[in-house]
């Protein structure tokens, strides 16, 4: 990854990028959760997180980013697409994907959007980005995790074992008595 | 920079998302939504440990389990939604109301 | 004649020369207490071992007789004063319960008397008794007698008097209804209580006059206070002395509360001869003698009463024993001649002399109904008609029974004579309004004791046997009683000889100067003749009366003064009277008492009860239904309502449950930033 160290401060330019990042990536996100089709809400969806990404190696995260990059939009959202396409979701437009209390949906996200950005801009309005220049190294990423953090390192790792068994008995099929008792048909 | 911009498009998106779990009647689409929500969270994370440099970036450490915890969250969630689904033949959300008191 | 206590309020030690009785007075409360013990005792034993009943309680009366001798030798010797008090609440600020002990010379001498009596009289009623009925039952009750009258003579306060006064009594209804399966002798014991609780109502707002004008209950107090003439003591000595005496007018049988002691005969002669002869009549006479210092100071108005009353009591009770056919009857109406003897000498101040008649005659007076009881056992009536001759057939019984007799008379040189003389001296030199009168009565009394009883021994003893077969002399256990209390009625006397040896004067006298001074420094010769010649002339006159003819049948006991005898022989027709008097009360007060309670009982009842009914239906009405209900239901209803209203906010929709915490956790947030 030293290709992608990047060499220059190129501040004054951080703040086009990131408009235009923060712009694509609320777009997408706005898209996503007002998409009459369901396919497109997910789509949006990838391109939300991709636009994530790019933000990430701004932010000196390239890593991380990448690690989105796969897993989340290279897995879950695969994921996401096959469970729309086995709940015969409507591919196609239908009248209305929301229900009848957007207004109130709304309100409530407005309500938190200004609670949220209100309070960042009031506390964190002095904190400023620093040393965006060098990013984090996979290796200290490695010594971290497997070092200070290995005890939630292996409870997630647990958590995945559980939640992969938990989708193999929850999506098998429903068994007769006289089925199990043969051993079960999976 | 100010990591101010940097929050509010995080709570943008969180906001979007908080939108989108409440409005949308088709439970894989709460499901987007809902990560959309986490990934709000996650630019965050990257945000501060961008802006106070923690020793082992904390930061970053703890945005890898959240994508983890996450893929997790959504592989049953899909599951039970499939689940779901097989039972009831729909997957909208307005019909399951078993839990009404 | 003063005499002053010279003991104040708590002083042993001012009295010099007495000692206070070491082991034994510090130990006295044994014998008050060992009585009661011994009566539960035979009370738990008695149902299967009838003779332990016996056994127990004159195991108990040696103790207290070998106790209280032990007391009355030490009070002779030394001179013993000693008090002790255990105080056991307090009534209001002043007055103070104690129960406690008194050994001193009047204490010590009934101590002697008690213990001596009783031993003699449980040791023959454990012959005499044997195959009766409740025979444990008896004996528990002669204990608790014995503890009460001990209670009552050892008491240092007024209360524990009158607590043994009461106990005493109890005793006495509990032992001359003992045969209560006839209906006359539970008669006879209801009898007997009754008019001593008629006389109880003097006793106790008299005790009660005497205490709270000393400030105190114990009688040392009561009688420092009555000599030295304290304030508040003068307002109430004259009326408090009074009272007290009426207290005493019933358990002594004065005139004319007298009613109740010839009907108590118709207990067992045993208690007879322990309690209506010799200790709990006395107990009037005990209650004037511990507080004669009051009748010498403040309630000196009172003794011409006493003295009177004792005289007409000596006189009038001594004629009824003429007239009478039951043996048992001729010696109560001794019995209450001779108290009457003794309460006029309290009344005339002769102070030795009423407790040494007390002293003399409870052993003679005892002696002669223990031999009257083994002639009745023997003979199985009480009736003179079916007796006679049996001199012949019972001699040990025949011979005790006329030293008691001698004695009785007052012939020297027994008991009885100088008991009796020295009360004929304390009369005539006493202080007191019409004391020569009542000297003469006392002297014709003198004539007529040896006139009933010389009739009473020859119709009874001389004479031929008027009932079948032959009656045999009674068992030594009866008839050894009866040997050492003739004994006794020969020696008693000799304790208190004008002249030559007055040690019972002073040793009665202990705690009080000077109150020998009534006592006669020598004989009074002409006094002395009087007494003895009125005595021989009875003998002899009865004799001439009713033993002439005593080897034939007839014309026995027919001697007869005309108007006199009816008169005599319906008891002045008092029963009578009271039962007159009785009635004149009892038929309006009954009606009255009926009136008000059907009037006015009832009537305020079934108000109170219709009241409550209809307060219930208000209640159940108004505030149960309308009200509690109401509210009830209305709480149960805002439940419910509110429950359903509440209820829709579980839609069941998951979306809203999200969508209720996250507005709920902005608004939190918003709250605390604007707060905080």
């Amino acid at each position: 990854m030293a290709l992608y160290r990047s060499r220059g401060s190129g501040v004054g330019n951080m703040t086009a990028v990131f408009g235009l990042l923060a712009g694509a990536i609320v777009f997408s996100g706005f898209r996503v959760v007002t998409s009459r089709n369901v396919m497109h809400s997910a789509l949006y969806l990838v391109g939300a997180l991709g636009g994530t990404a790019a933000l990430f190696v701004m932010l000196s995260a390239e890593f991380v980013a990448w690690v989105l990059v796969l897993v989340y939009i290279g897995a879950v959202i695969v994921l996401f697409l096959f469970g729309v396409m086995i709940t015969r979701a409507p591919m196609g437009r239908e009248a209305s994907l929301d229900n009848e209390k957007r207004g109130f949906a709304a309100a409530t996200a407005g309500l938190l959007f200004l609670m949220l950005s209100g309070s960042s801009l009031y506390a964190f309005k002095d904190v400023e980005l620093q040393g965006l220049g060098e990013t984090v190294s996979t290796a200290d990423l490695g010594i971290s995790l497997l070092g200070r953090f290995v005890l939630p390192f292996e409870i997630v790792s647990f958590l995945l074992l559980a939640a992969l068994i938990g989708g193999i008995v929850l999506a098998r099929k429903d068994l007769t008595p006289a089925q199990e008792e043969e051993g079960g048909a999976v | 920079m100010s990591i101010v911009p940097i929050l509010i498009l995080s709570s943008a998106l969180f906001s979007l998302g908080v939108y989108g779990m409440l409005a949308r009647r088709n439970a894989v689409m709460v499901l987007l939504a809902i990560e959309l929500m986490l990934n709000a969270v996650n630019i965050n994370l990257i945000a501060f440990e961008a802006a106070w440099g923690t020793v082992g970036a904390i930061g970053q450490v703890f945005t890898i389990f959240l994508i983890t915890v996450a893929a997790a969250e959504v592989g049953i969630g899909l599951a039970i939604v499939i689940l779901v689904f097989r039972n009831r033949a729909t997957a909208n959300l307005d019909d399951f109301t078993l839990m009404k008191g | 004649m003063n005499s002053f206590i010279k003991l104040g309020a708590l002083a042993v030690e001012e009295v010099k020369e007495l000692s206070t009785g070491g082991w034994a007075a510090e130990n006295a409360w044994i014998m008050l207490v060992l009585p009661f013990v011994s009566a539960l005792a035979i009370l738990a034993l008695g149902k299967r071992k009838k003779l332990w009943g016996s056994r127990i309680a004159i195991g108990m009366m040696s103790y207290v007789f070998l106790h209280g001798g032990w007391l009355w030798y030490l009070s002779i010797t030394q001179g013993v004063v000693y008090e002790k008090a255990v105080s056991i609440g307090d009534v209001g600020q002043n007055f103070h319960l104690e129960w406690g002990w008194v050994v001193d010379g009047l204490s010590s001498m009934m101590y002697f008397v008690v213990g001596t009596v009783a031993l003699l009289v449980f040791i023959y009623a454990s012959s005499y008794m044997k195959g009766e009925k409740r025979y444990a039952g008896f004996f528990a009750s002669l204990s608790l007698f014995a503890g009460a009258m001990l209670v009552l003579v050892a008491s240092p306060n007024i209360v524990q008097l009158i607590v043994g006064w009461e106990l005493v009594g109890v005793a006495s209804y509990l032992l001359i209804g003992h045969y209560w399966e006839n209906k006359e002798n539970s008669s006879a014991g209801m009898k007997a209580f009754l008019v001593n609780k008629v006389a109880d109502v003097g006793l106790i707002i008299g005790a009660i006059m005497v205490a709270v004008g000393a400030g105190s209950f114990r009688i040392t107090e009561i009688l420092h206070a009555a000599e030295e003439g304290t304030a508040g003591m003068t307002k109430v000595a004259v009326a408090g002395a009074g009272l007290l005496f009426i207290g005493a007018m019933g358990k002594s049988a004065q005139f004319p509360l007298h009613v109740w002691l010839p009907d108590a005969m118709a207990g067992p002669t045993p208690v007879s001869a322990l309690m209506h002869a010799a200790t709990m009549v006395t107990a009037g006479v005990y209650l004037l003698a511990r507080f004669f210092p009051l009748y010498e100071g403040l309630g000196e108005p009172v003794r011409v009463y006493i003295m009177w009353i004792g005289a007409i009591t000596l006189l009038l009770t001594g004629l009824l024993a003429l007239v009478q056919t039951d043996l048992k009857k001729v010696l109560a109406y001794s019995t209450l001649s001779q108290l009457g003897y003794m309460v006029t000498a309290m009344g005339a101040g002769a102070y030795t002399a009423g407790i040494f008649h007390l002293f003399t005659h409870a052993f003679f007076k005892a002696l002669l109904f223990l031999a009257a009881g083994s002639v009745i056992h023997a003979v199985h009536s009480n009736d003179m008609t079916d007796m006679g001759g049996i001199r012949k057939f019972m001699p040990t019984t025949y011979k005790t029974f006329l030293i008691g007799s001698i004695a009785l008379a007052g012939l020297p040189p027994l008991a009885g004579f100088f008991s009796k003389d020295e009360i004929l001296v304390g009369i005539d030199i006493a202080n007191v309004t019409g004391n020569q009168f009542v000297l003469w009565t006392a002297i014709a009394g003198a004539f007529i004791t040896p006139l009933y009883m010389t009739r009473a021994i020859a119709l009874t003893f001389f004479g031929s046997y008027k009932g079948h077969g032959e009656p045999h002399e009674a068992p030594k256990t009866m008839t050894i009683p009866l040997v050492v209390l003739a004994a006794l009625s020969v020696v008693a006397g000799w304790v208190n000889i004008p002249g030559v040896y007055t040690g019972f004067a002073t040793w009665t006298a202990q705690r009080a100067e000077e109150m020998d001074l009534h006592h006669a420094e020598s004989f009074d010769y002409a006094l002395l003749t009087a007494g003895v010649v009125a005595a021989l002339l009875g003998v002899v006159v009865g004799w001439r009366l009713w033993g002439k003819d005593a080897e034939t049948q007839e014309a026995r006991d027919t001697f007869e003064i005309p108007v006199l005898y009816p008169l005599l022989r319906n008891k002045y027709y008092l029963d009578d009277f009271y039962l007159w008097l009785v009635g004149l009360i009892k038929g309006p007060l009954a009606r009255f008492v009926d009136w008000v309670n059907s009037y006015v009982i009832d009537t305020i009842v079934n108000a109170i009860g219709a009241m409550m009914v209809g307060l219930g239906g208000i209640v159940y009405t108004v505030l149960d239904q309308k009200g509690i209900d109401l509210f009830m239901n209305g709480l149960a209803g805002l439940a419910g309502g509110s429950g359903g209203k509440l209820r829709l906010l579980q839609t069941g929709r998951v979306q809203q449950y999200a969508g209720a915490f996250v507005l709920g956790a902005v608004v939190l947030v918003i709250a605390f930033v604007a707060i905080g």
